[in-house]
């Protein structure tokens, strides 16, 4: 049984049909990711199984248990985190009140553990712990929107373009944070326009296209694939 | 802007200042009065400064720590007001001790308007924005209307309730046994209250106002309230129930707000729901802008200086309003500066460490 498995799935933004019968499924310890251009849904994806937008058929199982109809903040308790994209961060808390939210649904015994763990992955939020958020740079407010989604100690990572918006290096530094998290032993849902990056480090990805899954195989696969070069890695 | 918000989120990260404050100026102003030093006006305007300073701190609580903008905030004062005069005047027989009859009514109006944030926070909370603005709005003008056509008295057989809806009925419709007293007449309002409240149970409704609100913000549904304030998506990715969170916050608004009314309207011998229209509603969003969005000390401040102000003024006569009118601007404009704002921060930071000698400085106050 897979972890995650989504099966026919419609999403409607009012009359707008954003994601067409989409099925993929997500198996314990991999790395999937759903690349795709602006528009193609992938966000819809994420925000669906994260329980903030709603699928008018279809079905979401999450470990066997259905995700229908359940609410957005017992989804985080059911061990699933999502960092939305565009570094959504409490801007007026202090990095580590950031932190601390991300905890918001663990009993407090295990905060300090989880605490430590995001701390050794991101050692220079624990530089400026005492920092207000809003001044983070881009790459550091990234890494706390990781920081604070696995301080709920997840099973399941959906991230939501985490390089978008930052410069190679910084690139290169959370694609290795992604990795270290796997190796962690956390499974991973990644949602990247940067497919390079992105194929290189997942063992199967899936490619969307106008709200339907176009293509699908592992990551080497689509690496090599002539149609994606052409779409998506630059010839 | 983030110099702003630094600011705001440390005034209200738990200093023991709002409180002295308070107590400070509750001293002072006994000492005035004890020595005959206090004007005959002045002396009114205690307890309806007490009741603002309760009504911009809780509307902070709203506007500033949750984010959203309520305009009818003066309909829960309202609820407060009615329900509290009208606890008050039932209880005179029972309840002889007018301070432990005080404190009842207060419960009484502060739990009506509990129920009534409840029921109004249903719908309105779901709306964001210009919407809710606009809801709040309605609602403080219905409540307003529902009291206009409330006919209540009080004799041996308990409360008589009526709703004049036609305008046809008057007191006599209560039916009220010999010895009953009607309390709340219509348009007319509450008439022949007796005035319980005072200046000293105005203070301590502050500082229960206060140790509710900066409690509550360090808590952790507090810290959920700021968070959807901060950002709703990343709140509910992390695991925050929106609408439950918001709405506790919302009913802890108006409960305060409730409080404030029942001591407001337990100040005056006549009071008509008039008092509690939009203006008023505008009036304490003033003071919160004024002292600052999520800053409790800031409101304090400016609901006591803009209450005060039209008196002071009384010596300009006619031309008070338009001075008023244009202190408020200036003030505005002035808090709105970044030169005025690292002045006002640095004159504060000199009295805490005056104040607080033995407290090192924390290591983000170093950097402003």
């Amino acid at each position: 049984m897979a972890m995650l498995e989504v099966n026919g799935i419609n999403v409607y933004y009012g009359s707008i049909h954003a994601i067409k019968d989409i099925s993929f499924e997500v198996n314990q310890g991999e790395i999937v990711t759903l690349i795709g251009a602006n528009g193609a849904g992938k966000s819809t994806t994420l925000q669906t199984i994260s329980g903030l937008l709603r699928s008018r058929t279809g079905s979401i199982l999450f470990e066997g248990k259905s995700l229908g109809g359940i609410p957005a903040h017992k989804v985080v308790s059911m061990g699933i985190a999502h960092v939305p994209e565009g570094r959504r961060i409490f801007q007026q808390m202090t990095v580590e009140e950031n932190i601390e939210m991300g905890a918001y649904t663990r009993p407090a015994g295990e905060y300090a553990a989880n605490l430590e763990n995001v701390f050794r992955h991101f050692p220079r939020l624990e530089e400026r712990r005492r920092q207000i958020a809003g001044t983070l740079s881009g790459g550091e407010q990234q890494m706390l929107a990781m920081g604070r989604a696995m301080m709920s100690a997840p099973q399941l990572l959906m991230l939501d373009e985490p390089s978008m918006g930052l410069s190679p290096i910084l690139v290169d530094e959370i694609f290795d944070i992604i990795k270290a998290f796997h190796e962690s032993g956390t499974t991973i849902l990644l949602v990247e326009q940067n497919a390079n990056k992105s194929l290189a480090i997942s063992d199967r990805a899936y490619v969307l296209e106008n709200g339907k899954i176009t293509l699908t195989g592992t990551g080497k696969e689509l690496m090599q694939s002539e149609e994606i070069k052409k779409a998506y890695l630059g010839g | 802007m983030k110099k702003l918000q630094k600011s705001n989120l440390q005034s209200v990260s738990g200093s023991a200042l709002p409180y002295i404050v308070v107590v400070a100026a509750f001293f002072i102003v006994t000492l005035l009065q004890k020595s005959g030093n206090l004007e005959q006006h002045m002396q009114g305007m205690l307890v309806p400064v007490c009741c603002y300073i309760v009504m911009a701190l809780s509307l902070n609580l709203t506007v500033g720590i949750m984010g959203e903008l309520s305009i009818g905030h003066a309909g829960f004062m309202s609820l407060g007001a009615f329900s509290g005069v009208v606890a008050s005047q039932s209880l005179i027989d029972a309840v002889p001790n007018t301070a432990l009859r005080l404190a009842l009514s207060i419960a009484c109006g502060a739990c009506v308007a509990a129920v009534g944030g409840f029921l109004i926070g249903l719908p309105v909370l779901r709306l964001r924005g210009d919407y809710l603005a606009i809801v709040t709005l309605a609602f403080g003008e219905i409540i307003r209307d529902i009291i206009t056509c409330l006919i209540v008295g009080h004799d041996k057989n308990g409360l008589h309730i009526l709703f004049n809806f036609r305008g046809t009925k008057t007191v006599a419709d209560l039916e009220l046994v010999e010895g009953g007293l009607p309390i709340i007449k219509g348009a007319q309002g509450a008439i022949g209250t007796t005035k319980i409240s005072s200046f000293g149970a105005g203070v301590i409704l502050i500082l229960i106002a206060l140790f509710i609100i900066l409690n509550f913000i360090k808590s952790r549904t507090g810290r959920a309230v700021i968070a959807i304030r901060d950002n709703r998506i990343a709140a509910e990715s992390v695991g925050v129930e929106v609408m439950k969170n918001k709405m506790i916050a919302f009913v802890i608004s108006t409960t305060l707000a409730g409080a404030a009314g029942a001591l407001y309207g337990l100040n005056y011998t006549s009071l008509a729901a008039d008092k509690f229209d939009f203006n008023k509603s505008i009036l304490v969003l003033v003071f919160v802008v004024l002292g600052g969005l999520g800053n409790m000390l800031g409101s304090i401040i400016s609901a006591t200086v803009l209450t005060l102000l039209p008196e002071v003024l009384r010596g300009f006569d006619q031309y008070r309003m338009l001075i008023y009118a244009i202190v408020l601007i200036l003030v505005m404009l002035a808090t709105n500066s970044p030169k005025m704002k690292a002045l006002l921060q640095k004159l504060l930071q000199d009295v805490k460490t005056l104040l607080f000698k033995a407290v090192p400085k924390r290591k983000s106050e170093g950097e402003v």
